[in-house]
């Protein structure tokens, strides 16, 4: 068999064998963060708290469970016109804090975008978010219906912040990747900063804007439904609670879950139909 | 000439140990028909055979059907009509374990090199092994040390061996396809497939690659079918064209057979200016 | 003609704008939400924040108790989420058009996904709360099925993406599934993979906090603790010490996404 003349450019490991891997510090880094996540996951199953579990019992319980809820739904506590009505707060809340978030987003991201604003007000705005996104909405929502009372005005309030920050992100990673050429030749005309935002940024970005607000109201519908209930603006996540928690009634819960999934998957196909005719493959989340 | 003698002899004497019988050809296709839908048929009732050791361009408008008889050969499309036989056997009728051994036997390179661009360059080589392995070797990644001195040789032999720990996606497209090569020779095939081959490359590169692909024949005696749209490049480096047009063979002959006439029939109503470019 | 499509346009974006206002009046009246009451309430919250959620010294004396539940939600989040990418892999594989073995598999898999994301993670929480009880399982295991839906999809969508071509060669090589999937997929699309579990950990810290509401386990216990005892300076306290949290989980996944994408 042929060998080769040369070998200068075999590297070999530290038991004489020829090397496959580069060595790269993209490889290594990705090598520790696997085991990084190994470690961290047995450390964290030794740092569970495991008051008043038995496996076996618990398994056997959910699987009749998820058999009664899945397989006989029904509603024993309240009407169908209830239920309905139930599910219209929770999209009420959705929506509220979707627009809402959204005007507001629209402002702090023309001041987050690095090419329409000072590097100064940009790093300001981005700290701002940064904070607001690490808070759980259950907190933000919490803190604000001791500061502004039990109801929608807090679940809304609550919700916005963490819309905002989401929206904010993309509106102006959006706003960053119009075309420098629009801008340019906006100012040359000697256009003010409005009319380069009115007439250059935001007619070539609507729609991706749009399609974004969407998708967060995909996400505020599946943060409604718990935070109406924890805020005491009521919704159908209020009825699963009762229904799980206060009836024991798997049925109802059943039932519940079924409406809930069935809205759920509505809006995500629409998101999902508009991502893919809005967004280039590399921009998703 | 010397060189066809030698592998027509030996092409002769192999079979006749092995089969006891006349002279058969590394491949025969016959009456090969394929179609996807019920409507169009890509391939309709396409023959010929290749000899061991020939170099044989395909070229044909795209749309063809050239990528398709290529992918019949090795049965990476089912076949719908007719037999494809190499070395022998049916590669309709292949069981799993059959069909894997017939892949094993014929390299194929590709267009868009389809190597995995975040491996390194030997790594993409050594994938060519795959077939000799059992899935547990393959799954741990063992590959003898012979295995990468070979590809190691391989990559030297094709002038890219300084290159061998950087990522493919680091590599030229001239650079990428000369690993695609290097997989394909590392599974000591008999026949090689290649599927537009310089089709993404500037003119230079494409010289590198079909000067090795040329070498691959001549040197190795490997047989080797190339698919190309460049009726000039078929001509300087075949022994043998096939000429495809709407899945029908409308030539099959030497290459000086084929004529300016011959090739505005390959090609329809085109111009030859229009394929050339 | 140009004018007519301007109109037209104009037109319809009129209408567009008249709907949203319409269904957010709508959403209004439907949730009893007063913009007055809200908007009023907005400064008056931000007031009431800065009075009350202060850090005291006092409070700082349950930072070690915090700090512990604090970890327990930490560890669940990353325990749920790997455990769940490893089963996300496999339904990956099997629901990605390029390495999926049969169709109805395939389905199945998509099913799977769709139905455990789209149900929320309180929900789930909820229904495992009935028979586990109020401990840490049953908040693992509500975030990890939610988990497993989300991380499905994803790693179907980077399966897609990256590996058609490299599956064909290496078929046509004579290459097994396993050594397919081993050596071309999988090394091919781990980035990707790791990045999304990295998003994972840090929206699950963040639901961790609400399931722990609920189970009465970790962070969030111990915030409900404090917050129905009105204690509102260790609420602060824990709030805080949850955005450290999540911040620094974000710098180090940030710094990891750089080097590896």
């Amino acid at each position: 068999m042929e060998t080769i003349t040369k070998p200068t450019y075999m590297k070999r490991k530290k038991d004489g064998s020829i090397s496959l891997k580069s060595g790269s510090k993209s490889e290594r880094v990705m090598r520790w963060t696997i085991i990084l996540f190994i470690l961290l996951t047995i450390v964290g199953f030794l740092f569970f708290d495991y008051t008043g579990l038995h496996l076996t019992t618990a398994i056997t319980e959910t699987a009749y469970n998820l058999k009664v809820m899945f397989l006989e739904p029904a509603l024993n506590h309240f009407s169908w016109g209830e239920a309905l009505y139930q599910i219209g707060i929770t999209l009420g809340l959705a929506v509220l804090s979707t627009v809402l978030g959204a005007v507001i987003a629209l402002f702090l991201s023309l001041m987050a975008a690095t090419n329409l604003s000072k590097e100064w007000i940009s790093k300001i705005v981005r700290i701002i978010v940064a904070f607001i996104r690490a808070v759980p909405t259950v907190l933000w929502v919490l803190i604000f219906a001791i500061a502004a009372g039990l109801g929608s005005e807090a679940a809304v309030l609550g919700m916005l912040f963490h819309s905002i920050a989401y929206l904010v992100k993309a509106f102006s990673e959006a706003f960053e990747e119009v075309d420098k050429g629009i801008l340019e030749a906006l100012r040359a005309t000697g256009s003010n900063w409005w009319h380069v935002v009115m007439h250059g940024v935001l007619p070539s970005t609507f729609t991706y804007l749009l399609s974004w607000t969407f998708l967060r109201f995909e996400i505020n519908f599946s943060v409604a439904v718990a935070m109406g209930a924890a805020a005491g603006a009521g919704g159908i996540g209020f009825e699963l609670f009762m229904a799980s928690g206060f009836y024991f009634d798997l049925s109802e819960v059943g039932f519940i879950t079924y409406a809930i999934l069935l809205i759920a998957i509505i809006l995500e196909v629409l998101s999902t139909r508009l991502k893919k005719r809005y967004f280039p493959a590399s921009v998703r989340h | 000439m010397v060189e066809r003698v030698c592998t027509f002899f030996w092409a002769y004497s192999s079979f006749y140990k092995w089969k006891g019988e006349a002279i058969m050809s590394l491949l025969q296709v016959v009456g090969l028909g394929k179609s996807y839908d019920t409507e169009t048929k890509v391939l309709e009732n396409v023959n010929f055979d290749i000899e061991a050791g020939e170099f044989v361009s395909i070229i044909g408008p795209s749309g063809a059907g050239k990528s398709t008889l290529l992918r019949c050969i090795n049965r990476m499309v089912t076949i719908s009509e007719g037999n494809v036989l190499f070395d022998g056997a049916n590669v309709g009728t292949l069981g799993k374990k059959q069909l894997r051994r017939l892949r094993t036997n014929i390299g194929m390179v590709f267009q868009h090199y389809n190597l995995v661009p975040r491996l390194t360059v030997i790594e993409n080589v050594l994938h060519g092994r795959f077939g000799y392995k059992t899935t547990l070797q393959g799954v741990l990644g063992r590959f003898t040390e012979q295995e990468k001195k070979r590809a190691f040789y391989l990559l030297q032999k094709l002038g890219i061996e300084e290159h061998a720990y950087k990522r493919c996606d680091q590599l030229s497209g001239g650079q990428q396809q000369r690993v695609g090569i290097a997989r394909a020779l590392i599974q000591d095939p008999k026949l090689v497939l290649c599927d537009e081959p310089i089709a993404s490359l500037d003119p230079n590169a494409s010289k590198v690659i079909m000067d090795h692909l040329k070498s691959i024949t001549s040197e190795l005696g490997i047989t080797c079918m190339v698919n190309l749209h460049q009726v000039e490049v078929a001509q300087q480096y075949s022994d043998r064209i096939i000429g495809l047009n709407q899945g029908k063979v409308v030539f099959d002959g030497s290459n000086h057979q084929l004529t300016d006439d011959r090739i505005n029939r390959i090609y329809g109503t085109q111009t030859r200016e229009l394929i050339t470019v | 003609m140009n004018q007519k499509v301007m109109q037209k346009r104009k037109w319809q974006s009129t209408l567009f704008l008249l709907i949203i206002i319409a269904v957010t009046y709508l959403s209004a009246v439907i949730t009893n939400f007063n913009f007055v009451d809200g908007l009023a309430a907005f400064p008056a919250a931000i007031g009431w924040i800065i009075s009350n959620l202060l850090i005291t010294q006092e409070s700082l004396e349950r930072l070690p108790t915090i700090l512990e539940k604090l970890n327990e939600t930490v560890f669940m989040s990353i325990a749920a989420t790997t455990t769940a990418a490893v089963i996300s892999i496999f339904l990956g594989l099997m629901g990605s058009k390029t390495t999926s073995l049969n169709g109805i598999l395939s389905v199945v898999a998509r099913f799977i996904a769709a139905v455990s994301r789209n149900i929320p993670v309180v929900a789930w929480a909820l229904i495992l709360l009935l028979s586990f009880g109020q401990n840490s399982v049953t908040g693992y295991l509500a975030l990890f099925v939610g988990t497993v839906g989300f991380l499905t999809r994803a790693f179907i969508e980077s399966i897609d993406e990256a590996s058609q071509s490299s599956v064909e060669a290496l078929t046509a090589t004579g290459a097994t599934y396993f050594h397919i999937v081993n050596k071309a997929v999988i090394p091919q699309c781990l980035p990707q993979m790791i990045s999304w579990i990295l998003f994972m950990i840090e929206t699950n810290i963040r639901s961790a906090t609400l399931v722990g509401i609920l189970t009465g386990t970790g962070i969030g216990y111990t915030f409900d603790m404090y917050y129905k005892s009105m204690n509102y300076n260790a609420v602060a306290l824990v709030t805080f010490s949850i955005v450290i949290a999540v911040i620094i989980i974000e710098l180090i996944s940030n710094y990891i996404r750089k080097v590896i994408l």
